[in-house]
């Protein structure tokens, strides 16, 4: 049986996890490798790898730094971070990332999702969709969230999965952040969309908000970030949890 | 010991060669026809899509080379449906080393494609997973499978029971990635180049 699963999610700057709020005030959250290695030891099923540098050095970091993931860490990993090309997508995945992710560019400019999908497979494109609920419809925003677009969730989703992308990163901006539980409805809805695996993220706070994704909703991944940083909730403990609800876990 | 990846566009020759160098093991990466002949083992990674990587192995004729080969031989993935007989991705004639068809999963409310995730293998014949505990997982990510049929050596289940491992004589194939799958793969790994 497939296992449901657990990924952590780091944000690289300048070549080191950083944890900030909106962009601004980041804090050093330690090694990507370290943190990575632990993580895969401690269970984590995938890893994804977000680079927010700023500058051409921070990126040249990232990408020297992705090959040493590869090296290290034994279980698959997706990068992403302000990949608008097909040739950053070669060279990301030439330097051994087993996925890559794109957003604002996806939205920007849609053809590069069929474009990515054709040369290097759809397996390895995950689209991530950021959207928050604004008078009864889920709005697609980009860059961090910043930027309102005119999609709107279900129907941006379906054309992502029609163009080729193996795989939906869907972050609920009204959710993230609040660790108060995972936009349960909104990923509901959105799994009877598209048939694609789909990646739940925002607003995981408690063990019991990760049983609630997988026994209310047929989602399959649940992604999160600081609660594992900070270790507030070792993956470990989390896997033993959801276990013991009868959830099918590695 | 002399291990050969197979090189052509695959997306996961790194990954391989990485997995191989944790394990204290230089592997050469090459199309050399004699340097593949000489290895003592030879993998055949592979990601993308089936019927131009096809198209890519037929021009550099290693769709030949490689039936031919006598030491043992491990495909992953999109390598091991390719040495299969046909596979429905492109509709695409393969090397027919296994006598298998592959075909693409059928997605409905229940499962989604590509079947993407940890899942087990229960193998069935195969020296491949020797010391390897019933139920381990493995990482898989397809939206292709092979049928079950005289050369499974291991079967999960995704909307059906299908083939995670084959085997014909020196011919090994494996639908998961071992080379992403933790300790279980890591295990398979050597147990191969053990072989």
């Amino acid at each position: 049986m497939l296992k449901k699963r657990i990924i952590p999610c780091l944000d690289i700057h300048e070549g080191r996890t950083v944890k900030g709020v909106q962009f601004v005030q980041l804090q050093d959250a330690g090694d990507p490798i370290a943190m990575g290695a632990k993580y895969a030891a401690e269970g984590a099923d995938e890893l994804v790898y977000l680079d927010i540098s700023a500058t051409i050095e921070g990126r040249n970091t990232f990408l020297h730094l992705v090959d040493q993931i590869a090296k290290e860490i034994d279980i698959p990993f997706t990068v992403g971070g302000g990949i608008n090309q097909v040739g950053t997508v070669y060279d990301l995945l030439s330097a051994g990332a087993d996925k890559i992710t794109i957003n604002s560019s996806a939205v920007k400019d849609p053809n590069l999702i069929d474009n990515i999908a054709k040369q290097f497979g759809s397996q390895c494109l995950v689209v991530a969709i950021d959207a928050k609920y604004i008078d009864s419809d889920w709005k697609v925003f980009t860059h961090g969230g910043r930027q309102l677009t005119e999609k709107s969730l279900y129907t941006w989703a379906k054309e992502v999965e029609d163009r080729g992308a193996g795989e939906i990163l869907f972050t609920s901006m009204d959710h993230d952040g609040t660790k108060g539980g995972f936009a349960i409805n909104a990923l509901k809805k959105l799994q009877e969309v598209v048939s694609l695996p789909i990646i739940a993220s925002g607003g995981a706070g408690k063990m019991s908000h990760f049983e609630d994704l997988f026994t209310q909703t047929p989602i399959n991944a649940a992604l999160a970030a600081s609660i594992f940083h900070y270790n507030e909730i070792p993956i470990q403990n989390l896997k033993e949890y959801l276990q013991l609800k009868n959830i099918p876990i590695r | 010991m002399k291990i050969a990846i197979i090189k052509y566009a695959a997306g996961n020759v790194r990954s391989v060669t990485y997995a191989l160098k944790r394990l204290g093991i230089e592997p050469i990466i090459t199309d050399d026809f004699n340097i593949i002949n000489q290895a003592d083992k030879v993998i055949f990674p592979g990601v993308g899509e089936a019927s131009s990587t096809m198209e890519l192995l037929r021009k550099t004729k290693l769709d030949q080379l490689i039936p031919t080969l006598k030491q043992p031989v491990l495909g992953i993935c999109l390598g091991m449906q390719l040495m299969c007989k046909h596979t429905e991705e492109g509709n695409t004639d393969g090397m027919g080393i296994f006598d298998l068809n592959v075909k693409k999963f059928k997605a409905s409310s229940e499962f989604t494609v590509p079947h993407m995730g940890w899942n087990e293998v229960t193998p069935t014949q195969s020296l491949l997973f020797t010391g390897i505990p019933n139920n381990s997982h493995f990482y898989f990510v397809h939206s292709y499978y092979a049928e079950i049929g005289i050369n499974t050596s291991g079967t999960t289940e995704y909307i059906q029971p299908f083939s995670s491992a084959l085997q014909s004589g020196n011919f090994y194939g494996v639908q998961f990635h071992p080379e992403k799958s933790a300790q279980s793969g890591q295990i398979l790994i050597e147990n191969f180049l053990k072989l």
